[in-house]
């Protein structure tokens, strides 16, 4: 037991006292509140120079909604060609030269702009938007309807869908489908990456001791279970030092950033990258500030948090010693290729199935997902913020767990065969029958 | 049953029967080998023959089909690994760690605790005269110096029992000769050290007792002198001043000329002693006949033996 230690210290030392961890693991969150603050930022500039617009006018409309505001100037010339201000447009430094046609009856207005350099998006959409504002409150103008102010101000609507979910002694809470998407999705996206990432590392790991010719030397004094485990809990105690860095220094960041640029804009706009834009633009609409508190208070986190590390632990354990199985089975990274695939498959199908339960949290497919072994540790967390019954997680969890001793236990029998074999590159078929060697 | 108290008290490591079959080939048919304490064993055969699978097995890499292990007078068990130093054929260390780190990191694996492993690495340090090599990443190093160090790691421990496969592989032969040095200290300090190489000359030089290995069987086993004694065919080599053919018509029947030749105005014969004669008689039986210059038995090298019962 206390060699297994000692193993765990050196996979844990040896990584983190490498440059590339430590470059990595401050890097990433500069790059992710990066991510976070530049768009706002790019949001922020604003072209501030003057754009003068003539307006050759048909309708007799325009000049109440254009008016000259901010960047962009209007003159309004009704009797000049458009030849004429095409010659003096560069003499003059217009911007652009727009002509709108006559608003006949039911009759789209012809609305037409020229220039030299192609116009930016957001002056086409003001001006469309303007005008089309007053050309409709013109047209129902003209049907003359008693009290027209009055009728549009009662007419007016803003939807916003509260959700409410009953609980057994019939008492009922606020919940957020979009804010509990959002947590699942972060979770799930935490277990995935990091079976990805430290499974690969594992391998990798095996890969290198058995490349050295290392591995006879530690297994005369280890046994080679005690090696394997020992690496993919020093393996994962990095995994988890990354993560717990990352996610202190991205929040240390962005709360520095804030308070420099001191704006709840920044908040916004981190809001909106942070999920789908459609998704968020209903959140934030239907959700003052105030409210998310509320609703981060009404949400149950330690069952979340516990299941969280459950499912991340033994869904990684599971996946890294099949990883471990296949380095021992290799002599050098390329020759993975193939075997890798039966185990990444599943844990691809997992993602998948995982964002059709994000729309479908009940439905069949989520609810097998949710309970097989190999793509529980992501569909059940997907799931479990939209309230799953208590048996399902247990099933889905003691179903894990017996798994996860099951392939440990088929890894180990591998390795123990694999990271002795040299000179030849065996197939998934050499790997079954060594299963079957005694000890 | 005394005698086989003896046999436990005399030898630190006794393999019985042990039988290793993998899916498709037996590794190990009933082979049986007794260590002696305080000497250096050779273990022999050619590739393939099962010597690394008898290794491995003694270091509980992989354990037997059948057949048992009994390691200073008791079976073996798992803590004996601490008592055990194993130098694989197929070695290595970390490239990318410092020297000092994995050779400590190695040692506390062999049960020693981090102030120990660390003064007697300094030790063993100075001794080879690579202190400076403490901080250097072991892929700075040549092949020679990694095994240097592969070398220091694998006997820190101070094992009883220490298992050398193929030791001199990637060395040099000033290199060679301070590991033979070693090899014999660590004898005289009565270290048991289980010897397997190819090289016949290192055997006879270096080994005490051996055991050859073929096709997963014992062939032989014993001590060196005794074997090589078995194995020669009762033939001397007389050398004698003399008419070319005085010698064999010297012969009686009970001897036969095997091969003649002239050296130095010399001639040396060798003579195959057919029955149970002894060597002194034949010499009488020359005497009066030729001029005696020289005479000794022929014993096979280890190279000769190894050889003939291999092919």
């Amino acid at each position: 037991m206390k060699k297994i230690f000692i193993i765990i210290g050196r996979e844990f030392l040896s990584r983190v006292k490498k440059k590339s961890f430590i470059i990595t693991t401050l890097l990433v969150p500069l790059f992710m509140a990066a991510l976070m603050v530049i768009p706002f930022y790019i949001q922020g500039i604003e072209d501030t120079e003057q754009k003068i617009i003539m307006v050759i006018d048909n309708s007799g409309l325009a000049e109440q909604a254009l008016e000259s505001a901010g960047d962009l100037t209007f003159i309004f010339t009704p009797t000049a060609s458009i030849d004429s201000l095409r010659q003096n447009f560069k003499k003059e430094g217009l911007y652009a030269v727009l002509v709108i046609g006559e608003t006949a009856n039911n009759a789209p207005v012809s609305l037409t702009m020229y220039s030299f350099t192609q116009p930016g998006l957001s002056v086409q959409t003001s001006i469309e938007r303007s005008l089309k504002r007053v050309i409709e409150t013109e047209k129902l103008k003209a049907y003359d309807i008693e009290g027209l102010d009055a009728i549009m101000a009662d007419i007016k609507t803003d939807l916003s869908m509260k959700t409410f979910i009953w609980d057994e002694s019939g008492k009922e809470k606020a919940s957020s489908s979009i804010l509990l998407m959002g947590i699942s999705y972060i979770l799930t996206f935490i277990i995935y990456f990091f079976i990805f990432m430290f499974g690969m590392l594992v391998m990798r790991g095996v890969i290198e001791e058995k490349a050295n010719r290392i591995v006879e030397v530690i297994i005369s004094s280890v046994k080679p279970f005690q090696l394997m485990l020992g690496k993919i809990i020093g393996v994962a105690s990095v995994g988890l030092l990354q993560f717990v860095i990352w996610i202190v220094l991205t929040i240390g960041m962005v709360i520095a950033v804030q308070n420099f640029i001191g704006g709840d804009d920044a908040a916004n706009v981190m809001v909106q990258n942070a999920a789908t834009p459609e998704a968020m633009q209903g959140f934030a609409k239907a959700t003052a500030a105030s409210d998310i508190f509320s609703l981060i208070g009404n949400i149950n986190f330690l069952p979340i948090i516990i299941s969280f590390l459950f499912f991340f632990l033994f869904g990684y354990l599971l996946y890294a010693s099949l990883f471990a199985a296949i380095g021992s089975a290799v002599e050098n990274e390329a020759d993975t290729q193939q075997l890798t695939l039966p185990v990444t498959i599943p844990l691809i199908i997992g993602l998948f199935i995982m964002m059709h339960t994000f729309q479908y949290p009940n439905s069949s497919l989520s609810f097998w997902a949710s309970i097989i072994p190999f793509t529980s540790p992501m569909v059940m967390m997907a799931r479990i913020p939209f309230g799953v019954p208590l048996w399902e997680i247990l099933l889905s969890l003691s179903l894990l767990f017996i798994t996860f001793l099951a392939i440990v236990w088929f890894a180990g029998k591998i390795y123990r065969v694999g990271i002795l074999m040299y000179g030849k590159k065996p197939g998934l078929k050499e790997m079954w029958k060594w299963l079957r060697y005694k000890n | 049953m005394c005698d086989f108290i003896i046999l436990i008290y005399m030898n630190l490591l006794i393999a019985e029967k042990i039988v290793k079959r993998y899916s498709n080939h037996l590794a190990l048919d009933e082979v049986s080998i007794a260590v002696p304490k305080g000497g250096i064993f050779g273990l022999l055969g050619p590739n393939g023959a099962g010597k690394t699978t008898l290794i491995r097995i003694i270091n509980q890499i992989t354990a037997p089909d059948s057949g048992q292990v009994i390691f200073d007078g008791r079976p073996l068990q798992a803590n004996d690994v601490y008592h055990i130093g194993y130098l694989p054929e197929e070695r290595g260390l970390y490239k990318k760690m410092k020297v000092g780190e994995q050779a400590l990191y190695l040692a506390r694996l062999k049960g020693l605790s981090q102030a120990e492993a660390t003064e007697q690495l300094k030790i063993w340090f100075i001794k080879f005269g690579i202190q400076s090599w403490w901080n250097r990443k072991l892929e700075e190093l040549s092949k020679g110096m990694a095994q240097k160090v592969q070398f220091i790691v694998t006997i820190l421990h101070q094992p009883k029992l220490l298992i050398f496969d193929e030791p001199f592989s990637g060395f040099d032969p000033v290199n060679v000769n301070l590991l033979k040095q070693e090899i014999l200290a660590l004898k005289e300090k009565g270290s048991t050290i289980i010897f397997s190489t190819h090289n016949m000359a290192s055997v006879e030089e270096l080994c005490d007792n051996i055991a050859l290995i073929n096709k997963s069987k014992l062939v032989v086993t014993g001590g060196v002198e005794k074997v090589r004694r078995n194995h020669g065919d009762n033939i001397v080599e007389i050398i004698f001043h003399g008419e070319t053919n005085a010698l064999s018509q010297a012969l009686t029947p009970a001897y036969s000329l095997v091969s003649q030749k002239e050296h130095n105005g010399l001639q040396v014969a060798n003579v195959k002693i057919n029955e149970q004669q002894a060597a002194n008689h034949l010499l009488q039986q020359l005497i009066p006949h030729v001029e005696i210059h020289g005479f000794r038995e022929v014993i096979p090298s280890m190279n000769d033996i190894f050889i003939k019962l291999v092919s």
